[in-house]
């Protein structure tokens, strides 16, 4: 890049500023709180909505040049690559399901970010703040397009990926990070800002793209490196202002205090458990492996996460209680979750397989505490029947937690052997938690987690069948009826890597490319 | 003393930016990672724009790291002449 | 706590006993077996025989594992919501006392996964 920098008559501090205040009139025929319906019920207090400054001091003009360039960038790698077929570079056609998982789990909620930061914004009466959410709402949905623009390269030639967003809303494990963003904008303004923008940009989105990125990067992926590259160089101006956010509440009033403390113990809790998908991802979805899920977390949460806290003590922040809870689970969290696909893999949109044997003593080497000893008995167990062409596929719908909609897998704290089971009575019927932490977000708001849209509830219900479906009718196959619904083709987008349409296409197309045939 | 840092994308862009930082920041470490640099730093990490532009030989806005900044951890705080990236405690 | 809203905020829950059909829900959890991942999920009418869930239900479900076959059912014990508790096969769920979104887990003495681990 050789930019021209223009000569500025003024400095970054004065440019900012009058870009960025000053842009207001007090009305004179409508009332403040009719104009902002929603910036008092959630009970925090802002006294001075100028003190609220972007440290980057970015204004509009400044932002569309780089956005610009970032995209052109962008689009001129995707076109080398898809020109030069890139797909069949990759390590390995498994490392594809990685690229599946993120396009239906992760996308749709870059467009929901984008609502959710459009909505904010409106209801802030800061200009300050409402200049940084109508970049971050911009920047949101140029990430679900760039996703989505690099992602269908891959789904001209791979399954599973065909209807991502119909399956967002329908798959049963997608309700996961479904439920989460759905809970973060039907909060208010100041709550939202802390869950998505401090909570989960801050403290947990490095261990979203990093690890992604640089799998991408080690698996190569050029397209999923660079529009996670792209998208990345967002996060971090992201990042800034969800630092920026948690400051200016607390320094607004001391009344503040506990409910932003009561918001990022929740927003951590819920975050973390929707990354129990990137956790398995890097331990067993990337063929050639960056680092474990438990080094990253102990690098960018624990490390990282505890100089944030130690800087934000100062306002009476203290480290959420569940990060005890995480650091007993970081030695289970990737292998209970993969062995979860491996279970269900003839429900989902993407192919599941067991590790071979060096990846089992790499999973070792990573894992001395846990893996040899709880999961490498079950693989083994998995990998023989498999061998003998009784592949495990639990076709029973499991039971699922109510606040994070994941089936009940986890252990109790310190205790790999047991499931966690926690439940609640509230108003004559049993709530089933998967943890304390759960089980504590739901009772504080119960009336927000009765709603819950429970995928294996919703089957029971029968309201995951095709239009016109009678369930009553004899040999009525209601998996086959779900995949219907779910838009999902039974023996190509589902079970099993060994021996799938992908698997077969790959090693053909990637023999076509280094072959004269 | 926590580590602050700054990841950027390993290109031709950031190479005389990366030697710059480093100049100006004896204490910081960098960490080559792929495709990717992380400068990690005790405390605090200062990018001045007067390295950049000698090392570079051209005017330069701090502005135009936005297109190659992967991540940071820190507070930040940025005017025409440096950005700083730094810890209170 | 109440949730903080705009207006008044209550809502119908989801799950509702009414919205199964007739049935009401079940989990079932095997301890010592996480080869299943979880505990399950099943819809029953609350007139159905307890017994008949361990006849005719949990071969379909458990019966991939090796122990299955091994199960002695007069040794098994059993926990309601993590409390101990003894089922009468040959009675209804309902005359068991069972309500809907009740868990339920066994033990099975002897067996406990594939060599021994829990599994």
């Amino acid at each position: 890049m050789d930019m021209q920098v223009a000569k500025k008559k003024l400095g970054l501090k004065e440019r900012y500023a009058v870009m960025t205040r000053g842009l207001d009139w007090t009305p004179s025929y409508q009332k403040m709180e009719d104009i902002y319906p929603y910036i008092a019920y959630e009970g925090i207090k802002i006294h001075d909505w100028d003190k609220w400054e972007d440290p980057f001091r970015l204004t509009m003009d400044a932002y569309w040049k780089y956005q610009a360039e970032k995209e052109r960038k962008l689009y001129s790698v995707l076109d080398a690559y898809t020109q030069g077929n890139g797909h069949l570079n990759v390590t390995d056609a498994r490392y594809l399901n990685t690229v599946k998982l993120f396009l239906s789990g992760i996308s749709p909620l870059e467009y929901v970010a984008h609502r959710g930061f459009a909505h904010a914004g409106r209801q802030f009466p800061g200009p300050g703040p409402r200049v940084a959410c109508l970049m971050q709402s911009v920047d949101e949905i140029r990430h679900a397009q760039t996703q989505v623009h690099a992602v269908s390269n891959y789904n001209k030639y791979y399954n599973g990926m065909h209807d991502f967003h119909h399956a967002h809303d329908r798959v049963w494990f997608l309700s996961v990070p479904k439920s989460f963003f759905d809970d973060a904008i039907t909060a208010g303004p100041f709550e939202f800002m802390v869950s998505i923008g401090f909570s989960f940009e801050y403290v947990l989105t490095n261990l979203l793209f990093v690890p992604f990125v640089s799998g991408a990067a080690y698996n190569g992926d050029m397209a999923a490196m660079t529009f996670g590259f792209s998208a990345q160089s967002d996060e971090a101006r992201h990042m800034t202002l969800g630092l920026e956010v948690i400051k200016f509440i607390l320094e607004q009033d001391p009344d503040n205090v506990p409910i932003v403390q009561r918001w990022i113990n929740k927003w951590t809790w819920r975050g973390y458990r929707v990354l129990t998908l990137v956790a398995m991802m890097m331990d067993y979805m990337l063929p050639k492996r960056t680092m474990s899920w438990k080094e990253s977390w102990e690098i960018y949460f624990e490390e990282n996460g505890g100089a944030l806290f130690k800087d934000l003590a100062r306002y009476g922040i203290t480290m959420p209680k569940c990060a005890e809870h995480i650091a007993l689970e970081k030695d289970h969290l990737s292998h209970q979750a993969w062995s979860t696909f491996y279970n269900y893999a003839a429900a989902s949109n993407f192919h599941t397989w067991m590790p071979d044997e060096d990846e089992m003593d790499w999973l070792a080497s990573k894992y001395p505490n846990s893996f040899d000893k709880h999961y490498r008995p079950r693989y083994e167990f998995w990998r023989e029947q498999a061998a003998k062409g009784n592949r495990f596929y639990n076709k029973t719908l499991p039971m699922l937690c109510q606040t994070c909609q994941i089936p009940m897998i986890f252990t109790e704290p310190g205790d790999p052997t047991k499931i966690c089971y926690r439940e609640v009575d509230y108003k004559g019927d049993k709530y089933h938690f998967c943890s304390d932490h759960c089980k504590e977000i739901f009772e504080y708001e119960p009336e927000k987690y009765v709603q819950a849209w429970l995928p294996v509830h919703q089957i029971y219900q029968g309201n995951c069948f095709p239009e016109g479906t009678d369930p009553t009718v004899e040999g009525f196959d209601p998996l086959a009826a779900v995949l219907k619904y779910y838009h999902l083709e039974n023996g190509r987008d589902n079970l099993d890597f060994e021996g799938s349409e992908d698997q077969k296409n790959f090693a053909e197309w990637r023999g076509q490319a280094t072959k004269n045939i | 003393m926590s580590t602050v840092f700054l990841a950027l994308q390993t290109n031709e862009d950031t190479r005389p930016i990366i030697e710059a930082i480093l100049q100006d920041n004896p204490h910081a470490v960098c960490d080559e990672q792929p495709a990717m640099v992380k400068i990690n730093a005790e405390g605090k990490l200062v990018v001045r724009r007067e390295t950049i532009e000698e090392l570079l030989g051209r005017d330069y806005d701090l502005q135009e790291l936005q297109v190659n900044m992967i991540t940071m951890s820190g507070n930040l705080d940025q005017t025409d002449d440096e950005m700083i990236l730094f810890w209170k405690n | 706590m109440a949730v903080a809203a705009v207006t008044k905020y209550e809502f119908e829950p989801k799950d509702k006993l009414e919205n199964f059909h007739g049935n009401q829900l079940l989990y079932i959890g095997w301890e010592d077996h996480l080869l299943f991942c979880a505990p399950f999920a099943f819809p029953f009418p609350p007139t159905m025989r307890f017994g008949d869930i361990i006849d005719n239900v949990l071969p379909g479900a458990f019966g991939y594992h090796p122990d299955f076959a091994k199960i002695d059912w007069s040794e098994a014990y059993w926990f309601k919501s993590g409390k101990p508790w003894t089922p009468d096969f040959d009675k209804s769920l309902a005359d068991n006392g069972l309500k809907h979104k009740d868990v339920i887990r066994f033990h099975t003495p002897g067996l406990h996964g594939i060599k021994d681990s829990c599994n």
